[in-house]
């Protein structure tokens, strides 16, 4: 098994974060990745990437993810703005976060998550911005199939303790079992 | 602590705490900034007993980690390229007055124009400075060098300043997983320093002073004889690093599947580990070669890269600078070696991945098959420069 992921957010969104705890979750299975953002200036608001690994095997190259297995989009507005869908592969996954089912022209699996309302309801919000970076965390390990949500849970503990620990927690929960697959 | 998700810097910062640093002088630069700020952090947070100055450049840092070197203190700074070369004439001062520091370089490109991202023209600028110059492939050997640097500096055997090289982003910003050793083994492995000498204001030495002509030449010799010494040293401690941890790298240089290879690549950094899986495809497509990972630029392991090379009919050697007017650095290094040799193999220097261009393990292929066509349709020749720009998707 290995997969490439790219996320497509805006910067403060958490774009970054989501993909390192995935690759702490993927550690917590046995598996082993490698998470990294686009190398240039962020800024919050603007269009940002990040970018994730997750093998069975030890991840010896250290190039640019240009023909991922799996887009993730966690603002849908981006989709007007930039190619979210560039060097896809072909029967590739696409993971969105949206209230409600988007149409995505191509042979792709679509899915979506509604990870603005879970973090609204848990009052993940900062600064007016709902952080729904560890609802789409427990998303995307749904989407992949192979990392579990006990060791999504764990990597969220392990990086925020107590009640942020917690609160993450359910909202990784909550999305890991409301994201559809759109037919 | 067993294993956590960490950046190349943090890696660092772990092994620095980890070594019980004692000092840390620094000047923020991108994209080194956060191995201090982790350091300053865990000081902050009580995690780590250090101190932590302050300085207005990166001269200053050198020197001020110099002034904690030489009164007796583990001394850790860090830096990049704008930074390093600031710092140039200290890293002078340290290797010729002896003192054990150890800096890490996450390695960047240099200005004009202005650029963040990975080339080797920072750290290739300071070969002839009598510091010992490495590169690590991986977060985790970030960290392992990290440690490993404070035993070799520290050895009577060598006392010079030792740089720990990184690539920028592709490392340094890069989360991984990475085995965080606990304190209690890093301890009975690494003891504290000490040095033959320290100067405190009870003990008065004085250093730096001038010397004539014969004397200043004996001591330039005394760091060459350092510098062999080292050699032995480094295969010791990476040696021993890996009966006691488990992990070692094969010293000065790894070779990766090199002994049965017709042909090998000679490079060094983060992408090694790309031309390690580019290597791994050919030999599927039956191109029979294998890669020669210069670890450390200095001491260079001149012995090893001949019996390496050996027998092979060609060897490649891919540069992440130029010397201008010349070649890539390590092209001239690996060069010169192998021609020592009687019958020595084709060899080309490619110049790629300059300013931060992406180089991936597709492209590595296309540059070594492209050399071994080359050789086995023409025969033996010498070329010093092909400039590789494009990449594949």
């Amino acid at each position: 098994m290995f997969v490439e992921i790219r996320i497509h957010g805006r910067g403060g969104q958490g774009a970054v974060t989501a993909a390192n705890l995935l690759v702490t979750a993927a550690l917590f299975e046995g598996k082993y990745g490698q998470a990294f953002p686009f190398f240039g200036a962020e800024r919050r608001g603007a269009p940002v990437l990040a970018f994730a690994r997750i093998s069975d095997k030890p991840i010896r190259i250290h190039s640019e993810i240009k023909e991922p297995d799996m887009v993730v989009v966690f603002d849908p507005s981006l989709f007007e703005i930039v190619d979210v869908l560039a060097g896809l592969k072909p029967g590739g996954k696409i993971l969105v976060n949206s209230p409600e089912p988007i149409e995505v022209k191509g042979s792709y699996e679509v899915y979506y998550v509604d990870a603005t309302r879970i973090a609204l309801e848990l009052k993940l919000v900062v600064a007016g911005w709902a952080l729904i970076n560890t609802p789409m965390l427990g998303a995307m390990a749904k989407v992949l199939g192979n990392i579990s949500i006990d060791s999504v849970v764990k990597a969220i503990k392990t990086n925020w303790s107590g009640k942020l620990g917690e609160i993450n927690a359910v909202a990784a929960e909550r999305a890991f079992k409301s994201v559809r697959k759109i037919t | 602590m067993g294993i956590l998700t960490l950046t190349g810097n943090y890696a660092v910062a772990w092994a620095v705490k980890r070594a019980r640093v004692q000092v840390v002088a620094a000047y923020p630069i991108t994209p080194q900034t956060t191995i201090v700020e982790k350091i300053s952090q865990m000081v902050e947070n009580g995690e780590m007993n250090a101190k932590l100055i302050r300085v207005e450049s990166e001269h200053s840092a050198l020197a001020a980690t110099f002034g904690a070197a030489i009164g007796g203190a583990r001394a850790f700074t860090a830096t990049a390229s704008h930074g390093l070369l600031y710092m140039h004439e200290v890293l002078w001062w340290t290797a010729g007055a002896r003192v054990p520091v150890v800096m890490a370089v996450v390695t960047r490109a240099i200005g004009p124009p202005w650029n963040i991202w990975t080339d080797h023209s920072d750290i290739m600028d300071q070969r002839d400075t009598g510091w010992i110059i490495s590169m690590a492939e991986d977060n985790q050997e970030a960290f392992d060098l990290t440690l490993q640097a404070f035993r070799i500096t520290e050895d009577n055997d060598v006392n010079l300043p030792m740089i720990v090289g990184l690539d920028a982003f592709i490392l340094s910003h890069t989360y991984a997983p990475v085995d965080v050793l606990e304190q209690e083994d890093v301890d009975k492995w690494l003891p504290p320093r000490k040095q033959l000498y320290v100067i405190d204001p009870e003990n008065r030495y004085s250093m730096g002073n001038i010397a004539y002509p014969k004397d200043y030449m004996l001591m330039r010799y005394d760091i060459e004889r350092a510098m062999e010494r080292a050699k032995k040293i480094i295969e010791k401690v990476d040696r021993e690093y890996g009966e006691y941890f488990g992990r070692s790298y094969g010293g000065l240089i790894e070779c990766y599947k090199c002994s049965d290879a017709k042909y090998l690549v000679a490079l060094m950094g983060a992408w090694a580990g790309d031309a390690k899986e580019a290597v791994d495809k050919l030999r599927e497509n039956g191109y029979n070669v294998g890669v020669m990972r210069v670890r450390f630029i200095r001491p260079l392991a001149v012995e090893k890269i001949l019996e390496y090379a050996s027998g092979k009919k060609g060897v490649l050697v891919m540069d992440r600078s130029i010397s201008f007017g010349s070649a890539g650095p390590l092209f001239i290094e690996v060069s010169s070696i192998l021609s020592m040799n009687g019958k020595p193999p084709a060899m080309k220097g490619v110049l790629a991945g300059i300013g931060g261009v992406d180089v991936g393990y597709r492209d590595i292929m296309d540059i070594i098959s492209k050399f071994v066509d080359e050789v086995e349709e023409r025969g033996w020749f010498v070329k010093r420069q092909e400039w590789f720009f494009s990449h594949k998707r």
